[in-house]
């Protein structure tokens, strides 16, 4: 663990840093040394086929799969590794939950709490890790929730909702922490055509009025295009292509990335 | 443990040993009559015949909701009631195979629940007779997934040979409730009789598991 | 004797059996949830020591069989000091017994829990032990209820054999009245179609009633 730091010390300290970052499952790699930088308020889109890491690389964000090789840095200092002794030891949980608090994850199958209604979901993390008081949490949520424009819906249990309303609560769940770094883990993907279009509106809005540094895998290729600062096309646990998107859609150089955009076009 | 006589343990494991025995015969017999038994009772439950199918069911449901104890003090005193002498041995057995094949025969008719309806469909298309169909399309498919359940009561039958004693059947507990009485330390017997039920019941359902995976196999189920 | 004559006699007797029957079942009933719930947990831990006591008090009552147990309980734990006089030792035999059953299925209901409501609460940077309180475990009790029902029952059964150890509960009394009558089928069919009254009409439909009560709470009805 010597050639990392214990603490980025850059001019410009990315919001997120994955240095040399490998993950395995057995004899199967899925990330392989992957070097990736995220600035602050970016807005990242990760494209590519399944199996090429795409979600797992949001998954090690969020601690919720373990890093086989290399460092996870997030606002300049190390999430899957802690210093001990002037070196970098691998991080036990006490040090991963402090630091994770700044990243919040939306997840493809909503996950919302289905014994609590929409609100209570929305207020159950700031009360219970924050420790903010109940009537804080509430007025929060309930700005949340008018924000996805499911104010009405707060008394609701996930049951009664529609899984687009549902993915809306989630949204306003995560954000209900105020996190520094949101996670979509192709949030659309589990939805039915017509409810897609408000999900993306809520994320649209959050892009434009929130200072929030985003990273969202997706297949939305059309948004992905129209919302992203920067586009990550992802194959074989590798970074193939990345760039704007108007230049990487517009323009792939890669053969792999043509590849792909191609058959993704072609089924639209 | 204070008070222990390794002398005496040793004394009375002669005698606890061939109780071991005796209630391995009784679980033995028991389940057999049990599993053939139980059988029968779904059977019964799956025919056409409105009144047949309510009085079983009913019936089943009657004994598994009593407790066995109670059962077997029925069975033993009521018959000589008929002028039938029962023995201790053949009312514990009647009891505890009636007992067991009401809980089995729930086991047989979830096993044969799962099997998908096309499969019965597909025997009608085929013509095959009932009998065919149950013995080479339904219960090759139904025993799998009983196996589990049917494997949890041979167990549960064993440690219920206990209750034979209430009417003096030369089993375990009885033979150690004997010995109890007989030189009054129950600590040797008493604890004897737990370890041998543990000797006995630990492997057992280690081995049930080893036994019903290669089942699965040897049936080519891959679920 | 006719059977309503029958009753007129010996019917008081039954009750009073039937009634230290239940105080007998919903101690033991007690005793099983929590020793359930805690064993359940205790089987769950990443502590090796902590899960090895579970499995072993698990394993231990399970596969030993209650009648022995209760004997155990009540004859040889005096001779190492621990006296229970013998409506105690009824069950809290029982609920011990029943609790190591009980704990295999809370064990089975919290690892039920969809993955993704862990994985939620981690994203919300929850505590383990937050997650496990408000929102793993009230979904797994959902899921625990039926097999519980199904224990309900089982535990009235075993509570039968407290009467071995003179606990006039009543098996006890059917046991005594046909001692002295002979009338084994009037005293053990009673007897029987009391338990079934208990089981069937009183048991049951309450585990029912609880399981909508808890399923309309948590929003699902």
């Amino acid at each position: 663990m010597q050639d990392f730091p214990l603490q980025l010390e850059d001019d410009t300290i990315p919001m997120v840093r994955f240095s040399k970052v490998t993950k395995s499952y057995g004899p199967l790699t899925v990330l392989d040394s992957l070097d990736l930088d995220i600035a602050a308020n970016e807005m990242v889109s990760i494209i590519g086929p399944s199996g090429s890491g795409k979600t797992t690389v949001l998954r090690m964000l969020m601690t919720l799969e373990t890093i086989n090789g290399g460092v996870i840095y997030v606002d300049g200092r190390p999430l899957t590794h802690m210093p001990k002794n002037d070196r970098l030891m691998p991080a036990d949980e006490k040090h991963m939950r402090k630091e994770r608090v700044n990243i919040g994850m939306v997840f493809q199958h909503f996950n919302l709490f289905p014994h609590m209604t929409a609100l209570e979901n929305c207020i159950e993390a700031p009360v219970q890790v924050l420790g903010m008081s109940k009537d804080e949490a509430v007025e929060r949520a309930v700005d949340l929730l008018r924000m996805v424009g499911l104010a009405d819906k707060r008394d609701q249990h996930p049951s009664r909702l529609s899984g687009g309303q549902q993915q809306r609560v989630a949204i306003a769940r995560a954000l209900a922490m105020r996190p520094k770094v949101m996670l979509l883990d192709e949030v659309t993907s589990a939805l039915d055509p017509e409810v897609i279009g408000e999900v993306l509106n809520v994320i649209r809005h959050l892009n434009s009025e929130h200072s929030l540094t985003m990273l969202m895998v997706t297949h939305q290729m059309g948004f992905a295009r129209e919302i992203s600062d920067r586009v990550c096309f992802f194959y074989g646990g590798k970074i193939a292509e990345q760039g704007p998107p108007d230049q990487l859609f517009g323009n792939p150089q890669n053969e792999r990335t043509k590849q792909f955009l191609s058959a993704v076009l072609e089924s639209h | 443990m204070f008070d222990w006589r390794w002398d005496f343990t040793f004394q009375i494991l002669p005698r606890l040993l061939w109780a071991t025995v005796n209630t391995l015969l009784a679980a033995g017999i028991g389940y057999a009559i049990a599993l053939v038994l139980g059988l029968v009772l779904a059977l019964a439950q799956r025919t056409k015949v409105k009144p047949l199918t309510f009085v079983v069911r009913e019936f089943v449901e009657f004994i598994r909701s009593t407790p066995l104890v109670l059962q077997i003090f029925f069975v033993f005193y009521v018959g000589p009631q008929f002028g039938i002498r029962l023995s201790p041995w053949t009312s514990g057995m009647i009891a505890i195979g009636l007992h067991y094949a009401a809980y089995l025969s729930e086991v047989y008719r979830a096993g044969i629940d799962a099997i998908p309806k096309g499969q019965w469909e597909a025997c009608r298309a085929l013509n095959l007779s009932m009998g065919r169909t149950y013995w080479r399309i339904v219960i090759p498919q139904a025993l799998p997934a009983s196996l589990p359940g049917m494997g949890n009561y041979l167990v549960g039958i064993f440690k219920d040979t206990p209750m034979l004693s209430v009417i003096g059947v030369a089993e375990l507990m009885h033979t150690a409730n004997a010995l109890g009485s007989e030189t009054y330390r129950f600590l040797e017997p008493y604890t004897l009789v737990g370890v041998i039920f543990l000797a006995i019941s630990l492997p057992t359902a280690a081995g049930l598991r080893v036994f019903e995976a290669w089942v699965r196999r040897r049936l080519g189920m891959t679920r | 004797m006719s059977y309503t004559d029958f009753l007129a006699v010996h019917g008081g007797r039954l009750l009073s059996g039937a009634v230290i029957t239940a105080e007998q079942t919903i101690l033991a009933a007690i005793l099983a949830v929590t020793i359930a719930l805690i064993m359940g947990l205790m089987r769950l831990a990443p502590n090796l020591v902590i899960r090895g006591i579970a499995t072993v008090y698990i394993e231990l009552f399970r596969g030993t069989s209650l009648l022995v147990q209760l004997y155990w309980i009540f004859f040889v734990l005096p001779l190492f000091g621990v006296s229970f006089e013998k409506f105690t030792a009824g069950f809290v035999a029982v609920g011990m017994n029943l609790g190591a059953y009980g704990a295999e299925v809370v064990r089975g209901a919290i690892q039920s829990v969809p993955r993704g409501q862990y994985e939620a609460s981690i994203a919300l940077s929850m505590s383990p032990a937050d997650r496990m309180r408000r929102i793993i475990l009230p979904q797994a009790i959902l899921i625990m209820l039926p097999p519980w029902g199904n224990l309900m029952i089982e535990l009235l059964k075993g509570t039968a054999l407290v009467a071995l150890i003179s606990v006039a509960d009543l098996m006890f009394q059917a046991r005594q009245i046909n001692g002295t009558t002979f009338l084994s089928i009037e005293a053990f069919g009673s007897a029987l179609v009391i338990y079934y009254i208990m089981a069937r009409l009183i048991i049951t439909p309450s585990m029912r009633r609880f399981e909508l009560f808890m399923t309309r709470k948590m929003g699902r009805a």
